[in-house]
């Protein structure tokens, strides 16, 4: 067994003229919450195919809990359980069926209890018996999780569990997935919803384009994005102030700021300039803010590395 | 939670059989009709015009292993084409992926679940046929019949492997079916005996191997045929090894399944 839940080293692939994965190194350590963030063809679900075997790398490895998920298959699966993004599901079983067909391929003999122990926290028991056409979007990914979970993994990844999920859903499908982190188990997820990661993931590895852009706690991620953002609806700013800003809508300018005492000064500014103060809003610093800083400033990068006239991939 | 190492498969198997059962009304039940059809109509209208094995066996005699052994062929390969497909399409074949199973694993699961369901549709095509020629039954090698009967569905159930990994959509699984698999089996000598065909076309039947199935199968059935039975053995027998090696490597390779 290995020291690290998953590990990712130089993984590359490429799609037609698409490299999808340019060099992915990262690890995982047992027990995290961990967040793989990236805007829509950053690479993510493709990672996560490599990671369950579904999807081959061109170069690089893959470790799940030290099996390597090519040379070492069956380990590396069995100690992985994946939550597609897709709503998929085979029309022709119900939902028990379903589950103890999973556990099955697994080669599992007796999971009986245990499947009817995941119906329950998933609130699936009243459909045990029903045909996975009958279930509705939120029911069906339900079950999905459940086919992840039955053969115990002790690495789950999730890709984006929570996409079309009603929100008392969503609510209880974290808590669950909460339960088995606490209880051990790592997980891994992607997603879009931004607040998602901030509430529930300790690190954070964000991608862009293939590589990874931002690796760190969601505490140092959140640090690196401006303290306050301040929405002004005024006539106009002062010069140093107006060049930092962004037009929002409305009249409004929107300004990025470090902290408290800078938002005094912008304010003792517009006062020296007699400028009248319409409305203005204050927002604290979040995940969203962070991301988008972080991938502009990656933008800005590879920007500069073919102003140089060197290829991102030789980087 | 009790783990037994290798036995993954055997739910595969599992779910074949129990997915083509489901529906067994449109997997079973209709083909068999089929077949009934196409004895009432031919054996009606070729009884008294037809003459194989020098009139040794009558025609409605030498047509019903033809039938039950194009039900065995046809329903073979429809069975893993369109499983494999089906899983395709709506994306859950990703569950069998997932999860700890060898390529032998899969093949293994795969091609023996649609033999079953050839197998089962031959026997029945057998039992709805056999009150039209009384006789018919009492096999003069019910062993070769047999030997026949298994390498025949295994090939046309590792065909149905390939097609349905090939295939993205169901108009290429039918063009595979109907530009493929249905000439090969229509002339493969169900229909006729290929010593009635000109001398061109008796060559021709000669490198099709779905011939020596039907021919061999025939065999169990008469001790007649229109080759060695032997050699239609051994020439079946090679084209399924060659065709499970080949698909084992594609499988192993991960060939349209693990891009």
């Amino acid at each position: 067994m290995g020291d690290f839940a998953v590990e990712f080293e130089g993984v590359t692939r490429r799609f037609g003229n698409v490299q999808a994965l340019a060099g992915v190194d990262f690890a995982v350590e047992r027990g995290e919450f961990f967040g793989l963030l990236g805007p829509n063809g950053a690479g993510k679900t493709t990672l996560i195919s490599i990671l369950a075997g579904l999807v081959r790398a061109d170069g690089g490895r893959a470790r799940v809990l030290g099996h390597d998920v090519v040379t070492d298959y069956r380990q590396a699966r069995r100690m992985i359980g994946v939550v597609p993004q897709e709503l998929v599901f085979d029309p022709f079983f119900t939902v028990r069926e379903t589950l103890s067909f999973q556990a099955g391929y697994f080669g599992i003999r007796d999971a009986g209890p245990w499947i009817d122990e995941i119906l329950g926290h998933l609130g699936l028991t009243s459909k045990a018996d029903a045909n996975m056409r009958s279930l509705s979007g939120g029911m069906k990914r339900r079950v999905l999780v459940g086919q992840a979970l039955v053969h115990k993994p002790p690495v789950i990844v999730l890709d984006e569990p929570t996409a079309g999920v009603d929100v008392e859903l969503r609510h209880s499908l974290w808590a669950f997935i909460r339960r088995l982190n606490a209880g051990g188990h790592t997980v891994i997820l992607t997603t879009h919803y931004l607040e998602e990661a901030e509430a529930l993931c300790g690190r954070i590895a964000m991608l862009k384009a293939g590589r990874v852009v931002a690796l760190d706690s969601t505490h140092n991620l959140l640090a690196r994005a401006p303290g306050l953002t301040v929405r002004v609806a005024a006539e106009r700013l002062p010069s140093p102030w107006l060049e930092r800003a962004k037009r929002g809508g409305a009249g409004a300018f929107e300004l990025p700021l470090q902290d408290y005492a800078e938002l005094e000064r912008l304010l003792a500014d517009l006062r020296a300039a007699g400028i009248a103060i319409a409305e203005l809003a204050i927002g604290e610093a979040d995940l969203e803010q962070a991301f988008l800083r972080i991938m502009q400033e990656s933008a800005d990068d590879a920007g500069a590395r073919a102003a140089r006239g060197t290829r991102p991939e030789a980087a | 939670m009790r783990v037994v190492e290798g036995a993954g498969w055997l739910t595969l198997l599992r779910k074949e059989l129990v997915r083509f059962w489901k529906v067994s009304f449109q997997t079973i039940a209709a083909p068999v009709l089929t077949s009934l059809l196409y004895l009432l109509i031919f054996s009606h209208v070729l009884e008294r015009h037809v003459a194989v094995y020098d009139g040794r066996v009558s025609y409605t005699h030498f047509l019903i292993p033809g039938l039950v052994m194009m039900a065995v062929l046809q329903n073979a390969f429809a069975n893993s084409s369109s499983s494999l497909i089906q899983s395709k399409i709506t994306g859950n074949l990703i569950f069998v992926l997932l999860p700890p199973l060898s390529p032998t694993e899969l093949f293994a699961a795969y091609v023996l679940g649609a033999m079953v369901r050839g197998l089962v549709v031959g026997a029945g095509v057998l039992a709805v046929t056999i009150g039209f020629a009384p006789g018919v039954a009492a096999l003069a090698h019910p062993l070769w019949a047999l030997a026949f009967a298994l390498a025949g569905s295994a090939i046309l159930a590792i065909l149905g492997l390939i097609a349905g990994i090939w295939a993205d959509k169901f108009d290429q699984l039918a063009a595979f079916q109907n530009f493929v698999v249905l000439p090969l089996t229509f002339l493969s000598g169900v229909f006729y005996s290929i010593h009635s065909l000109p001398p061109f076309w008796q060559r021709a039947s000669h490198a099709n191997p779905f011939f020596y199935m039907i021919d061999g199968f025939r065999y169990g059935f008469f001790g007649l045929s229109d080759a060695s039975p032997w050699l239609s053995l051994a020439i079946v027998g090679a084209f399924l090894a060659a065709l499970s090696a080949l698909t084992l490597a594609l499988l192993a390779r991960g060939w349209r399944l693990r891009p």
